[in-house]
């Protein structure tokens, strides 16, 4: 990588092709309805052909299914044309199609379960499914309240501090809370309040990715300041390291009291990769590079179940039995599924504990093969880069972080979670976003959606007529004045 | 704030490439290693639900899979007399695997044996799920059901092996006290863990499959070997005479070594080897056997086929000699005791291969394999496993042993003519008072060997320490003779 290029004068030039086109005449919005019809047919079908192939009598009911889930996303819809018409068409489909899927896939999983308790005269448990649908409404509810409050997303930078102090606490409470309120299979990041829990981590990430891009927004110059040149890099003073050292210890704390790797690992990067868009710096990213090692090495050597995991990661057939028996499991069921799956249905998902929530990935390996975790991938894929050109086309910086780090957080999520559960790298028990069981992560995931909508809404909006004044916020003040001149050199081309 | 964005953007897009990447190689490339690897119970689980292929013997079918309402779509049924069968068929049980020829021709029963890639390739490209092929036994259903119950209604332990002299076919094997499969073959996994459990801590062993996985001490049926050595190396003939005594001390040593009941061979001083034979004389066995000499002996046992390692395809316990150290335990060998232990299967082998002129087929269980739609796989050819001793040497036995017969209770009454030996074991560590294994083998027509067979009976049945081979397992032999030789 070559230095980045000084930006030209100017605010935020496009790129020859443009990455902010001129906004198009329709909001696109009819697109966005036969996509969520495409979805609902996709969902439909694969829930016929799992009904089929477990040989459920086939009814009217699935329609009836399919029908209900047009209806629940039709009304996520009409939120959007009426509180974001101008949203990009593609990510409210996605989002419908990843969580239809992931409702089929559970269902599927709960014929499994009933099957097995039937098998070993166990009482019948209860379908996760009809929950999920419940979380998946409510999801729904969360997704359309915030459209509709949220007029201008902006004014949550005016909130940063104070949700982010929010998010810090909800990281916090179940490292402190005893672990008979905070603690499910070994993992202490829950909260349970009678009769039900949550994953306080799913909620935090936001509100910590819209507390991050509020401060970068407000105190650019902190962390722009100039330090002293490595290779060709710019690199922070010591002194201004501060606030990621604290961000890092955080995540720590995390990893240490809450046992949760996944989460630590989440929003380290996050903010990682916010602040180096923020200060367009590799400097940061290399320093951050450096804690991340320093912490999982410092982690590995002192807590036993760091250093398990990756023992597990590096041999899982060691101690099959035992720390490697999941992923062996999910190996095997990947590897049974081969290319083309062994089709809706057809498979053994439920060979693998935690089907449902962290190992849903495998489950689309095993039943829909390579082909169909590919077209998942894929999805999820588009999505995530539907949301980075939010970020790239929206104007003001906060939409820009705000957008970047929603989009990566799922990005680096899924990374996180189906490395883990194809041994790319070690397991850390995340949720896939909008397919695993999970109310916390459901909610969590839907709310992220609706931030993304509201930036994506005031990035293809029809520019403002254009005033005379430039009413950028202070923030938007253009950088090149606190450039250092490059001594010695004249202007370079721009290097992209 | 662009260009990183852009950057990131590109780093997502290499971090799914990764991804994809990676569920490639484990999906695609070490996909077979992990399917198959032995702790996937997918691919098992899989198996249970696919119709395996028929079991049959002679039109009569011994196991085959039936459609069931649960979640495994098939189960395993031994629908003819499973206990009289389960030594051929052996057992298929989702919790403790299989055995017999459930185990032995898996590949071929699930479908997955490479004779079945056509079948297959039908099968998948119109939809159906891979069906099993067909494994059609050499069993001869008649003669199988008459040892079995021959057995059983006397309450005997024992095996009965019948072997197509000319051929090596399996005709019956049979081993009791035995077992009913499908008590391990059902879907429901407790009923299945309970009668595993049971079976396992019965000490009758009803699951042992004693025609080839156990060896007995042979008694004097082993005397058809020595006899062999002794023509075949030209060091006897059957005029040539040896001692009566009723007892002599073992060179060498003051153990004394006695004929049944401590009778003399005959009426003489000497006996010849026809009389010897005829009356089973221990004491001349001895004389005999040291004159052959140890390294002949196990030639004429490893001719024998004593001590190789076969499958019928199931598994056979090796037979042996033991290792013959000295003259003592060379005279002792020689009547079959000792270390000298023979699965009932070789100990037909031996009646076989006498009754095929001196030529020793391999025995076998499986005539033909079947692909789904019945259409013929494979085949079994008969295979020579070369010459024991010549046609003469054959000869000789036959008239020995029809003499034998003669001197067997019960041994004139038959339509055709029994060539036959008898044994009555000793064995354990009170030999004396420990009621003695009853042996038989035999084949007949005698000049036209249609059958051969071997008929243990252990703990000498229900005759105690008064049992002999004549009493107690010559009439089950004769009775599966009769069945076998009725058409023919």
């Amino acid at each position: 990588m070559s230095a980045p290029a000084p930006p030209s004068a100017g605010a935020f030039p496009s790129p020859p092709g443009g990455f902010a086109p001129a906004p198009p005449p329709s909001t696109r919005r009819n697109a966005e309805l036969l996509l969520l019809a495409g979805a609902t047919v996709i969902t439909t079908a694969s829930l016929f052909l799992v009904e089929a192939s477990q040989e459920q009598s086939v009814t009217w009911d699935i329609a009836k299914y399919g029908l209900a889930f047009l209806a629940l996303f039709g009304i996520a819809h009409l939120a959007v044309r009426r509180f974001a018409p101008f949203a990009d068409p593609l990510l409210l489909p996605i989002v419908a199609l990843l969580n239809g899927l992931g409702l089929v896939l559970i269902h599927r999983l709960d014929l499994a379960d009933e099957q097995n308790a039937a098998y070993n005269s166990w009482p019948v448990p209860s379908p996760d499914a009809n929950q999920q649908i419940l979380w998946t409404a409510l999801g729904m509810i969360v997704f359309i309240g915030l459209l509709i409050v949220l007029r201008d997303y902006r004014t949550l930078a005016r909130y940063g501090y104070t949700l982010g102090l929010v998010g810090l606490i909800a990281l916090a409470l179940p490292a402190v809370l005893p672990s008979r309120f905070s603690e499910i299979n070994g993992s202490k990041n829950w909260i349970k309040i009678t009769g039900f829990s949550i994953q306080p981590a799913e909620f935090a990430k936001i509100l910590l990715i819209i507390f991050f891009a509020s401060v970068l927004v407000a105190k650019r110059d902190l962390f722009t300041a100039a330090g002293r040149h490595l290779l060709g890099m710019e690199f922070p003073r010591a002194r201004d390291l501060g606030p990621i050292v604290v961000v890092w210890i955080v995540c720590v704390g995390v990893l240490v009291f809450e046992k949760d790797l996944g989460t630590s690992l989440l929003i380290f990067s996050t903010v990682l990769v916010m602040l180096y868009i923020a200060t367009e710096r590799v400097g940061w990213l290399i320093i951050g590079g450096a804690l991340l090692s320093l912490g999982f090495f410092f982690a590995y050597q002192t807590f036993g179940h760091v250093k398990i995991r990756t023992q597990t990661w590096l041999h899982p057939f060691d101690d099959y039995n035992n720390t490697g028996y999941q992923i062996s499991q999910s190996l095997f069921g990947l590897a049974t599924g081969g290319l083309a799956g062994t089709g809706l249905g057809s498979g053994r998902p439920n060979q693998v504990p935690f089907a449902k929530t962290d190992f849903i990935i495998t489950t689309i390996g095993e039943e829909l093969g390579l082909i169909g975790l590919t077209a998942v991938l894929v999805l999820f894929l588009v999505l995530i880069v539907r949301g980075l050109r939010t970020a790239l086309a929206v104007r003001d910086s906060f939409g820009k972080l705000l957008a970047a780090g929603l989009a990566f957080t799922v990005a680096i999520q899924l990374f996180v979670v189906v490395g883990g559960v194809t041994k790319l790298i070690p397991l850390t028990g995340l949720t896939t976003p909008f397919m695993s069981y999970g109310g916390s992560s459901l909610l969590a995931n839907y709310a992220l959606l609706a931030l993304l909508i509201k930036v994506s809404d005031a990035a293809r909006a029809p520019a403002p007529v254009r005033k005379s004044a430039p009413a950028a916020p202070i923030a938007d003040a253009t950088t090149e004045l606190l450039r250092k001149p490059d001594a010695g050199r004249p202007e370079a081309g721009p290097a992209t | 704030m662009n260009t990183p964005l852009r950057r990131v953007a590109i780093a997502v897009m290499l971090m799914i490439v990764a991804l994809l990447m990676n569920a490639t190689y484990v999906q695609v490339i070490k996909a077979d290693d992990y399917r198959t690897d032995p702790r996937n119970s997918r691919v098992l689980l899989d198996e249970y639900s696919r119709q395996r292929g028929q079991i049959s013997a002679g039109g009569t079918v011994l196991a085959n899979s039936v459609a069931t309402e649960d979640r495994y779509k098939y189960l395993r049924t031994y629908p003819n007399t499973p206990e009289a069968y389960s030594p051929v068929t052996g057992f298929y049980s989702m919790q403790y695997g299989s055995n017999g020829l459930e185990r032995a021709e898996d590949s071929v029963l699930n479908g997955s044996d490479s004779h079945l890639f056509g079948s297959r390739l039908v099968d998948m490209v119109s939809g159906r799920d891979p069906r099993g092929g067909n494994v059609l036994t050499t069993i001869d259903p008649a003669m199988q059901q008459v040892a079995y119950d021959e057995l059983t209604s006397k309450g005997y332990t024992g095996s009965v092996v019948a072997i197509e002299p000319s051929t090596g076919k399996i005709l019956t094997m049979v081993s009791t006290p035995s077992y009913d499969p499908n008590q391990l073959s059902g879907h429901d996994g407790a009923r299945g863990t309970q009668a595993w459990e049971a079976l396992s801590a019965d000490p009758r062993q009803p699951m042992l499959n004693r025609a080839v996985s156990q060896t007995y001490p042979p008694g004097s049926t082993f005397k058809v070997v020595v006899t062999a050595a002794a023509l075949a190396n030209n060091i006897a003939t059957p005029e040539d005479q040896f001692t009566a005594a009723p007892n002599i001390t073992l060179p060498g040593t003051s153990t004394p070594l006695e004929n049944y009941n401590g009778s003399n061979c005959g009426s003489g001083q000497t006996a010849s080897l026809y009389e010897a034979f005829r009356l089973s004389c221990n004491t001349a066995f001895a004389e005999l056997g040291v004159k052959v000499g140890a390294a002949r002996l196990k030639d004429q046992a490893a001719n024998f086929g004593i001590g190789e390692h076969r499958s019928i395809p199931i598994p056979v316990a090796e037979s042996t000699v033991g290792p013959i150290s000295d003259n003592a335990a060379l005279s002792q060998s020689s009547i079959g005791q000792r270390d000298v232990a023979l699965t009932p299967l070789d100990n037909a082998v031996i009646a076989a291969t006498v009754a095929n002129g001196g030529v020793r087929m391999q025995p076998y269980l499986i005539d033909q394999l079947q692909g789904p739609d019945l259409s013929e796989l494979s085949k079994t050819k008969p295979v020579s496993l070369g010459q024991a001793f010549n046609a003469q040497v054959a000869s000789s036995l036959t008239n020995l042993m029809v003499a034998s017969e003669g001197n067997t209770p019960g041994g004139k009454s038959s339509r055709y003519q029994i060539a036959s030996k008898t044994g009555t074991a000793e064995h354990g560590s009170d030999p004396r008072n420990t009621p003695p294994h009853a042996w038989y083998i035999a084949f007949a027509p005698a000049q036209n060997p249609k059958i051969a067979i071997a008929v243990i009976v252990e703990n000498g049945g229900d005759r105690a320490l008064g049992a002999t081979g004549g009493k107690v397992a010559a009439p089950v032999a004769r009775a599966v003779l009769d069945a076998g030789l009725r058409g023919g």
